[in-house]
């Protein structure tokens, strides 16, 4: 079955691209958002299943292949809706259209390879791949900062990605002593208590150090931060939700294969070290943003952080983690969709250009608070629990002090996304010429409501299927 | 042999400190392409055919002649000085590169593994962290291109230590090349010429807070 989505999928991209009318772009998304559908309805009923060889659907596989689907479909609505605005006041050209369409086909393939994979190298490919197609993204809109930002990304994931390949080897320079030449994270798993910490050891820092490119995890976030700036809004809401999943992903498998071994208090270390780092950055850098996508980027880097923290703290973290992903992916993607909202009305993403948002735009101003009360994780939002867990976790540890500087980081990040969020709802707006407000439908604000209402169910009301997916994925870590 | 090849690798890194012109950049690469090629059809014995013929393909072709062809055609099409521009001149960049050697080298002594012959170890890390010195020390985007192509032919050389048992490993190393460092980035240079007028790291910093 793989190989028909990847046949399928590679045919539906290579349409996209040579299309070169309007209606074909539509009939050919709305096919490659069915084939998407189809092809996960189908890994849910052939769980833990060798496919193709390479590919097995698990549970950490499945999670993330389930929130990449509602996320594709959003994003393809959203991005219909970006790219026709786009052409009514800007004229994007037909052909850039394609592009931006085949390469979002191309992303959301990679992304589901990576997700599947069941070998390292193949994880490895479909990062790079991702690399690929988001640059391609990023640049759509062909400004100076388009340009820059495209490049940054491209470079420094492509020498992010190398770092992950040196990882690869020395785990397979490890995995060679041992006496194995099988890659796949099942044998990898099985074998992993005869590898020489060693080579472990500088195999999980470069692992870390590539995927964090990906992740948006210190000390490669930057990239994604500049990358979130400038690309259009429905593509940063994957790089800061899917694609930063596909980085966890990544890491996750590797510490899956670490836990097993005499170094994980160490590989714990460096978890919390680059968690603790990411939580740091990001509530620095939120008190003086002033910039709404920005401002999102950085609140991305704080969750990567949380997430890193919960993975170094073990015991409850582990299942708060998955919790805390899907989470924050349906709260920062609605995010972004809406700030594409946002930008129609004020023709600016500065925070200082904006306010009296519940004048102009009901609705989006209730979207914006949603966010606001899932985002800083205040109940009835889903992360409200998750990050409870994941204190909880640390509390277990006796992290104590840590617990104490993370939580005072987070309440400046909270109350910096107040300042600017509430700044945007109420405070009437500087120099805004209000005669000319664009309106804006209900409609397009309706699959926003949709994600924060599921991060608030799921999170007070978690169906049995999905914790014992979560419970699947985490069951080759230590209890 | 395989050792002489390496070491004269080696010491084309040290070339590559206090090379000025970015023609000779692009020499040293073919030259290093031909060296990667007379070490991985020494060493690479007991691999099949098929991966041989693909690896020392990739070698000769793609490092050797098509990389070095397209950086040339670049450097024309967007008329680019040919001065390489470092920020640090050429005696300290020697030193630098020198220090990485040695470093990486009292490293190598620490381990002590069956599987992985220390030269490997010690001419690929060289050549990763020199690459990563010219990516920093350098005003222009091709020269970082360069430099992210030195940083490959050491992962290149580390995936050959490893790659005798292990051919699926080199054929991903063999698809980060083709993927990357050729298309890619030579496409992003023309567009970059494009939109900014000179194609220096510092037209590229206006994103920040």
């Amino acid at each position: 079955m793989p190989l028909y989505y990847f046949i399928f999928s590679i045919a539906l991209i290579g349409g996209l691209f040579f299309a070169r009318s309007k209606m074909w772009h539509l009939i050919l998304l709305i096919l490659f958002n069915m084939l998407q559908w189809g092809f996960t309805i189908y890994e849910c009923f052939h769980y833990n299943e060798v496919q193709l060889g390479y590919f097995t659907v698990d549970g950490v596989g499945l999670i993330m292949l389930i929130v990449l689907s509602i996320l594709t479909t959003t994003s393809s609505y959203h991005s219909v809706g970006y790219l026709g605005h786009q052409h009514k006041f800007h004229t994007t050209p037909l052909r850039a259209q394609a592009i931006y369409y085949a390469a979002l086909g191309l992303l959301i393939m990679a992304q589901t390879g990576a997700f599947l994979s069941s070998h390292i190298a193949g994880t490895w490919i479909f990062v790079e791949l991702t690399t690929f197609a988001a640059s391609v993204l990023i640049y759509h809109e062909r400004t100076e900062y388009a340009i820059e930002a495209a490049w940054k990304y491209l470079f420094v994931c492509s020498i992010a990605i190398t770092f992950a390949f040196i990882g690869i080897l020395f785990l397979s320079i490890s995995a060679q002593e041992a006496g194995t030449i099988n890659l796949s994270y099942q044998s990898l798993i099985q074998h992993a208590a005869t590898f020489n910490p060693f080579w472990l050891k500088p195999a999980f820092l470069f692992i870390i150090v590539g995927y964090s490119a990906k992740m948006g995890l210190f000390p490669m976030h930057t990239v994604c931060i500049d990358a979130h700036t400038v690309a259009p809004p429905p593509i940063s809401a994957f790089i800061s939700t899917t694609l930063m999943n596909v980085g966890f992903v990544a890491i996750f498998r590797a510490y899956t294969i670490i836990a097993s071994t005499s170094i994980l208090p160490w590989a714990n270390n460096i978890l919390l070290i680059a968690g603790t780092l990411s939580v740091f950055v990001a509530a620095v850098y939120l008190l003086r943003v002033n910039h709404f996508k920005r401002m999102s980027a950085y609140s991305s880097l704080e969750n990567m952080g949380i997430v890193a923290i919960g993975l170094g703290s073990g015991g409850i973290g582990y299942f708060a983690i998955f919790l805390h992903l899907i989470f924050h992916s349906f709260t920062k993607a609605s995010l972004f969709y809406q700030i594409q909202q946002v930008h129609r009305v004020y023709k600016s993403y500065m925070i200082r250009d904006s306010g009296s948002y519940f004048k102009y735009y009901t609705a989006g101003a209730m979207v914006i608070l949603l966010v606001f009360i899932c985002i800083t994780a205040m109940p009835p939002s889903g992360m409200f629990i998750s990050e409870f867990m994941i204190f909880r976790a640390m509390f277990e540890r006796h992290y104590i002090g840590l617990l104490i500087f993370i939580l005072i980081l987070l309440t400046l990040a909270m109350w910096a996304l107040a300042k600017n969020f509430f700044r945007l709802i109420y405070a009437p707006p500087v120099n805004f010429d209000s005669s000319h407000v664009e309106k804006i439908g209900l409609k397009e604000s309706l699959s926003q409501f949709i994600l924060l209402a599921l991060v608030i169910y799921l999170g007070v009301n978690p169906p049995q299927q999905m914790v014992d997916l979560i419970n699947e994925a985490i069951k080759n870590l230590p209890h | 042999m395989t050792n002489v090849l390496l070491i004269v690798f080696t010491i084309s890194l040290l070339y590559l400190g206090i090379a000025t012109r970015l023609l000779t950049y692009i020499k040293i690469f073919a030259f290093q392409g031909l060296l990667l090629f007379g070490v991985s059809f020494i060493e690479l014995t007991h691999i099949t055919t098929l991966n041989l013929i693909f690896i020392l393909l990739e070698t000769i072709i793609f490092k050797t002649i098509a990389v070095p062809l397209f950086m040339n055609y670049v450097i024309k099409k967007n008329k680019i000085t040919r001065d390489a521009d470092p920020y640090l001149p050429s005696f300290i960049s020697l030193i630098i590169i020198t220090i990485i050697i040695i470093i990486t080298f009292i490293l190598s002594n620490a381990i002590n593994a069956s599987q992985i012959s220390k030269i490997y170890f010690v001419v690929a890390h060289s050549a990763l962290f020199a690459g990563l010195y010219i990516i920093i020390s350098r005003r222009k985007i091709i020269t970082h291109v360069m430099g992210f192509l030195i940083v490959e032919n050491g992962v290149f050389i580390l995936s050959l230590a490893v790659g005798n048992k292990m051919p699926m490993l080199l054929n991903t190393g063999i698809l980060l090349d083709f993927f990357l460092s050729f298309l890619v980035l030579g496409i992003f240079v023309n567009k970059i010429k494009d939109v900014f007028k000179e194609p220096d790291m510092h037209t590229l910093s206006q994103l920040r807070d």
